[in-house]
């Protein structure tokens, strides 16, 4: 087979926008890996060195964060102009993150409560994931990621073919494991029949339910899960609640949480939803 | 593979005894002492799953089960019995056809590859406590998988026989119990497939209950079978004693929790459109729970990965199901879109379009599907529903 991979080491950014960094971090956190993942590409770009402008272009940019300042939006499309592949990491680049329940909220009310100069606040009224503002190529889902996909996703690129990163429930990934349900076995509501494999089963594998910190599923049923919970002792507050964490703004996640405990309308003119396409 | 239906007793060797817990112990360090790794029902994480056991005190004794759709529950009962639960979240799937395998590896060779095949070592299991319900399932998954010859759609599928399957399954020493109490979802009886181990077993336990000491007539269904018993310490077993345990077994076969409409195969085929499958859809989470718990269900998905450098490639195949949405992905996408229709691919493939591929049914009665699903779906009543409808006309 002739070898596809250039000989030119592609270039890596890694960009961030509103979130914690631990999304970043994942691949500083590869330890037994980040030798051969800084051999295969050369890091062009990465918050934690140094702050430069954006020069580039990149073969693969990585794009934590999500989108809640005028500067960020413009920020984006910068990059995206600059990089041959935009790959997106985490619930705040692929749904807003936790803090897309400002989304839901009066902004201004929030700014003038915890600021102490409100006038020193540039912000939009929301916060939303990096697809609602440019072409993304590949989304990896987590709160945080998962390392292992992520590096998956840099050797899928760089060898040119599809990433391995099922799109099924977290159901599959505990019977993959060995784990017993939860839910069945103990009554314990949980977010696994709708949320997306990927955490290595953390939660379920120590009798806890999953939280849904990577997302909807593939064709989610929140609806019926709903419904079990309710079975299971949840009031419609709880559910909501339970939905609108981490992935609170990913579509399947809103409507649920709302179909339970639907939100009053923002107070104030700046509470106005601004909801980006797709959203 | 020589194992049959329980044996004639021409062989000199006994085909039955009576064991006590001392008995039942020695089974296990004999079966270990010959190389066997034991794997029996042990409880762990709030279920009985199939996990190592290296002596009798491993087992699940004075445990029982509660099940129905979507609940499983252990309570106390009699602690002198080690198997009056029934089928817990796992099967022996696992153990003959695991969940991940890898299928080969490849490595960069100048201008070419090299592929080699791993040559891991066939694991010697001893499954202990083997119901019939799975039993006639690993009579399913054995034509499935080419290793027994059928008259189904695809026969001659034994040309192409799983090896490694084929290699695990007949490697394996199995030690069958007949039910003496059934679950609240088990509807092996009208599926003729239990509670009554037909055959395909070494060895077969029937739990003695109210002898107020642990006590199981042994039978013997093979020759390595017969031998081991052999070296068993128990006694001869009697009438009394054959007496005893077929009771209990009817005891099971009276108290199913659930049982499954007859002729549900034709049932199904001529029902494709009907409304309550839209109704089931609604219910359905399509997290494929359901497949992944079923012992016959075999169906897996080919994984590839690379190292960085793309000089080294692995070909995994990973247990998949026709609930997700790439299952049916072909040229131009997914052709199972709607949770209907996916619901419906796997209720059909159980009970009806399996009988024309494998001249079988897909459905052994084990239960595991409908209390393991989170919504508790329950594929006997799915089927009453459609046959009830036809009824009123
Ligand atoms: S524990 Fe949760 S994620 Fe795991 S199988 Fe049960 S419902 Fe699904
Ligand atoms: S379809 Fe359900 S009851 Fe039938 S064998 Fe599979 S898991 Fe058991
Ligand atoms: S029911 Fe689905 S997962 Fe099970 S064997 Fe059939 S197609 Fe495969
Ligand atoms: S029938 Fe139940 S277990 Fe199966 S996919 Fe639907 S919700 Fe999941």
């Amino acid at each position: 087979m002739p070898r596809k991979v250039p000989k030119r080491r592609p270039k890596l950014a890694v960009w961030k926008f509103s979130s914690c960094d631990g999304c970043q971090l994942s691949l500083l956190d590869c330890e037994d890996e980040l030798l051969a993942v800084a051999d295969a590409v050369e890091i062009a770009y990465f918050l934690e060195a140094t702050r430069v402008a954006i020069h580039g272009p990149y073969d693969v940019s990585l794009v934590e964060g999500s989108i809640s300042t005028p500067h960020d939006a413009e920020r984006i499309r910068r990059i995206r102009a600059r990089s041959k592949v935009l790959i997106t990491i985490g619930a705040c680049a692929t749904a807003g993150g936790i803090q897309a329940l400002r989304n839901f909220r009066d902004v201004d009310g929030f700014v003038r409560a915890v600021y102490a100069r409100p006038d020193f606040i540039d912000t939009l009224a929301t916060s939303t994931a990096i697809r609602d503002h440019v072409t993304v190529d590949f989304e990896l889902h987590g709160c945080p990621i998962s390392k292992s996909q992520l590096l998956e996703v840099l050797n899928a690129f760089l060898n040119g073919r599809r990433p391995v990163v099922p799109p099924h429930s977290q159901c599959i990934e505990c019977k993959l494991h060995g784990t017993v349900c939860v839910m069945v076995a103990r009554g314990v509501p949980c977010l696994g029949p709708v949320t997306q494999a990927g955490c290595g089963n953390l939660c379920p594998r120590f009798a806890r339910g999953c939280y849904g910190c990577f997302g909807p599923k593939e064709t989610p049923n929140t609806a019926a899960l709903a419904k079990q919970l309710t079975a299971l002792g949840w009031r419609d507050a709880d559910i909501a609640n339970a939905f609108r964490s981490f992935n609170a703004d990913a579509e399947a996640f809103r409507r649920e949480a709302d179909a339970n405990a639907p939100l009053p309308p923002p107070a104030g003119e700046g509470g106005a939803r601004a909801k980006g396409v797709g959203g | 593979m020589e194992r049959t239906a329980p044996t004639t007793g021409r062989s000199a060797l006994p085909e039955a005894a009576i064991l006590d817990r001392e008995g039942l112990d020695a089974l296990i360090a004999a079966l270990r002492g010959d190389g066997y790794a034991v794997i029996g029902p042990r409880l762990r994480d709030g279920a009985i799953v199939l996990d190592p056991v290296e002596s009798a005190d491993d087992l699940s004794w004075g445990l029982i089960d509660e099940q129905d759709g979507g609940r499983y529950r252990l309570v106390p009962g009699d602690a002198q019995t080690a198997f009056s639960h029934t089928v817990g979240p796992q099967s022996w799937k696992r153990h003959l056809y695991p969940p991940r395998q890898t299928l080969w590896t490849g490595r960069r060779d100048g201008r070419g590859f090299t592929v080699e095949t791993p040559a891991d070592p066939v694991p010697h299991h001893a499954f202990l406590g083997v119901r019939a319900c799975d039993l006639a399932a690993m009579a399913v998954q054995d034509r499935v998988f080419g290793v027994a010859p059928h008259e189904g759609r695809s026969a001659g599928q034994e040309r192409f026989t799983d090896s490694g399957y084929a290699a695990r399954r007949a490697a394996a020493f199995i030690v069958a119990v007949n039910c003496g109490r059934a679950g609240g979802t088990c509807f092996c009886d009208s599926m003729g497939a239990g509670p009554k181990a037909a055959g395909g077993y070494d060895l077969a336990l029937t739990e003695l209950p109210g002898c107020g000491t642990p006590a199981f007539l042994a039978e013997a269904g093979s020759a390595t079978g017969a031998a081991l018993l052999a070296r068993l310490p128990g006694h001869a077993a009697g009438p009394q004693d054959r007496a005893a345990a077929d009771a209990s077994v009817e005891q099971a076969r009276a108290h199913m929790g659930r049982a499954m409409v007859p002729d549900a195969g034709p049932l199904l085929a001529r029902n494709l459109e009907h409304p309550r499958w839209a109704e089931v859809a609604a219910r359905c989470l399509s997290c494929a729970n359901c497949t992944m718990v079923c012992p016959t269900c075999f169906c897996t998905t080919v994984e590839d990965t690379t190292d960085l450098s793309g000089d080294h490639v692995e070909r995994w195949r990973r247990w998949d199901s026709c609930f997700t949405v790439d299952f049916s992905y072909i040229h131009g996408g997914a052709i199972r879109q709607s949770g209907l229709s996916r619901y419906r691919q796997w209720m059909t493939h159980k009970l009806s379009s399996w009988w024309e591929q494998f001249g079988t049914s897909g459905c052994t009665g084990c239960g595991r599907c409908i209390t393991w699903c989170p919504v508790g779906i329950d594929i006997t009543e799915e089927a009453r529903a459609i046959h009830d409808s036809e009824g009123r006309g």
